[in-house]
């Protein structure tokens, strides 16, 4: 009896280290793509906004010039991780990368916008009246002090409108997400309430509303809830022919989402120069306000970790691609066109991108 | 035919390497099983250690979850996840007991009960994500009328549509565990129950389920397992509101769903062993109720043999 409870007893024990020789295993070893490289094949990660331009982009560009572009969508967060991780040649993030997460990048990294995204508000009301909002409005709404679509707050905005006495649902997304990132980085700039309670992030605190996960849950759920707001990507309200408020910008101006509204928010006179900026509530007169760049994110020296200099190259000629002859794919596929001012900036900051300190564009 | 011969005639002579060393493969996976399970948790208290030091237990009470304040607490995800998956087998438990008394007693075999049990085992198989857009495009607005008509805020999704949708989902566990029971009840006890005049009813209330009690619990007990780890179908309809749910209709959100939801856009240390050390979490409350339901089984079981003895 007493052996046998030893052998139990030993057998547990060492199942447990053997376990915890597992954990220990799995936790260190960050696998590593790039070695070498022949320049014919590069691998990308992130944002899934932007994944429907850059299939299409990077299928022209396979057939043009030989060279493969494996693209996962994984996420704007995941693909900072992939980059910092050194996994993949680029990463792409629809939010520009925040100081903590440049700190802890083992290089430094250049942003490149590759086109403009706005987010919508979209509601369900009946009789799907065109509305419009000002920011403190919205705001209002989102941190649930407006509650009724009959607040005289919109009523006042909106006299053409027959506004029904509903309770306001608000919608917002649950998974992290750079819609979010966006919308409240505007309502963070607007409202002083909003920076206090909620603020900026991609998954927020919110104060009222439900979650729904993806831009086809919000939208399936306000199609379905009368009274009900939220907001989406662009593209997915125009697809979906959803009503989208207009909404006053810091000029003054009422300003409804369109392609070339949000291009013209970028169009500004004193933009950084890393580019590395938020460009909502914009201080163009026909600027949509809540409007963002996407980003490629790359490596500023490429020689690292036994980087072949074609690999490097072929990074480089990629993107500048993207930015000049790419972009007439964007507003076929509702996305936002780069201004020929960003693109000129964006080519300065990839020509100080180095390989051994020689630059590659 | 000739060659399978040959193998059988050889196997039995030779009585110790084979035997000994298949015996030794069985346990060897058997114990990677094992292994493998505590190498999770290892993993998981590891990836947690640093939201570990800075909230320590207050974690699994605190209320607020903001992950850009870099608060987390734990509370309304742990409430929402015990709510869904209590209801649903509040609600599931009738109907998979009488759909398994159905099947295994009064129609054991023939075209009905083929069909029957072929369709039960079906909805095990449906992916979960379709029982989520199910949910939300056809019962929810069911929902949202019921709502509207009882004079609460109409969301549709929330606490109640989760929790029918979870227990559709949870039910074929519950019943092909109970079925299999009852149909293991010895005939000779049912025939003598009969032969003193007993009804069909007061066979299944007398002997037939105080004989299966034991194993009636165990199939409810693997179909809460799968109801607290449910993610995809429960956060589309459940309303992802971080909020301890104030009512039935109420939405609220769940310790898997928090998980799937925000894993992937989480930045920075603390936020990501917080969601590490929520899945850790639910592993420890998975495993406490576990535990208990071993302990009443085995309860159960034994008042069975005192029965017997009696």
């Amino acid at each position: 009896m007493k052996i046998k409870q030893l052998k139990t007893k030993f057998l547990f024990i060492s199942l447990v280290s053997l376990a915890v020789l597992l954990t220990s295993c799995g936790g260190g070893s960050a696998d590593k793509q790039a070695q070498g490289g022949s320049g014919k094949s590069l691998i990308g990660a992130g944002s899934t906004f932007t994944y429907p331009l850059y299939s299409k982009m990077f299928h022209v560009y396979h057939q043009a010039n030989a060279v493969k572009v494996n693209y996962q969508s994984i996420g704007s967060g995941a693909g900072i991780k992939q980059l910092q991780n050194k996994t993949i040649d680029f990463g792409a993030s629809d939010a520009p990368m925040s100081d903590e997460e440049m700190k802890k990048s083992p290089g430094a990294i250049v942003h490149i916008p590759t086109c403009l995204g706005a987010v919508v508000v979209t509601y369900h009301l009946p009789g799907n009246p065109v509305l419009k909002f000002t920011p403190e409005v919205l705001a209002g709404i989102f941190l649930g002090e407006i509650t009724h679509w009959n607040d005289p707050k919109i009523t006042a905005l909106n006299p053409d409108a027959k506004l029904p006495s509903l309770p306001i649902s608000v919608v917002h997304r649950s998974d992290g997400s750079g819609t979010t990132y966006i919308f409240a980085d505007y309502l963070s700039k607007v409202s002083p309430q909003w920076t206090k309670g909620p603020g900026r992030g991609k998954s927020l605190n919110w104060p009222v509303g439900l979650g729904s996960k993806g831009n086809e849950g919000v939208s399936g759920l306000i199609k379905q809830t009368p009274g009900s707001i939220g907001y989406v990507e662009f593209a997915y309200a125009f697809q979906n022919k959803m009503p989208v408020a207009s909404i006053k910008n810091k000029a003054g101006n009422f300003i409804a989402p369109s392609l070339t509204s949000t291009s013209a928010a970028a169009n500004v006179d004193h933009m950084p120069a890393d580019l590395r900026v938020s460009i909502t509530n914009t201080d163009a007169p026909d600027g949509y306000p809540i409007s963002s760049f996407s980003y490629v994110l790359l490596y500023k020296n490429q020689s690292y970790d036994n980087r072949s200099e074609a690999q490097a190259k072929a990074t480089v000629d990629l993107i500048a691609w993207m930015i000049q002859a790419g972009q007439q794919y964007s507003e076929p596929l509702q996305y936002g066109k780069l201004p020929e001012s960003v693109v000129k900036s964006a080519l300065t900051i990839l020509k100080t991108v180095v390989y051994n300190n020689k630059p590659l564009l | 035919m000739q060659s399978n011969h040959h193998i059988s005639l050889t196997h039995v002579r030779p009585f110790g390497f084979k035997e000994r060393g298949f015996k030794r493969s069985l346990l060897l996976i058997a114990l990677l099983v094992i292994v493998l399970l505590i190498a999770i948790f290892f993993t998981l208290v590891v990836g947690s250690l640093p939201t570990i030091k800075a909230f320590g237990f207050s974690f699994a009470y605190n209320r607020t979850w903001d992950p850009v304040a870099g608060q987390f607490g734990a509370l309304p995800f742990l409430a929402g996840t015990l709510l869904i998956s209590f209801l649903a087998l509040v609600i599931s438990t009738p109907f998979s007991l009488a759909v398994a008394l159905f099947l295994g007693e009064y129609y054991k075999r023939g075209v009905i009960s083929g069909i029957f049990k072929n369709i039960i085992d079906l909805l095990a198989a449906i992916p979960s994500v379709i029982y989520g857009f199910w949910g939300l495009f056809v019962m929810v607005p069911v929902v949202r009328v019921l709502e509207m008509k009882m004079g609460i805020l109409p969301y549709g999704v929330g606490i109640f549509s989760a929790s029918v949708i979870l227990a559709v989902m949870i039910m074929p566990y519950a019943i092909s565990l109970s079925r299999q029971v009852i149909q293991l009840v010895p005939e000779e006890l049912k025939e003598a129950a009969y032969s003193l005049g007993a009804t069909r009813y007061e066979v299944i209330t007398k002997i037939i389920i105080p004989h299966t009690m034991s194993g009636l619990f165990a199939g409810i007990l693997l179909s809460l397992g799968r109801a607290l780890g449910e993610t995809m179908a429960v956060t589309m309809l459940i309303g992802n509101t971080v909020a301890i749910p104030t009512g039935i209709f109420a939405p609220g959100n769940t310790m898997a769903s928090v998980i799937a939801n925000e894993f992937t856009e989480a930045t920075g240390k603390l936020y990501t062993s917080a969601l590490i050390e929520m899945g850790l979490l639910l592993f420890i409350v998975v495993t406490i109720i576990n535990m208990i339901g071993r302990k009443v089984i085995r309860h159960l079981s034994f008042d069975e043999y005192k029965d017997v003895k009696k």
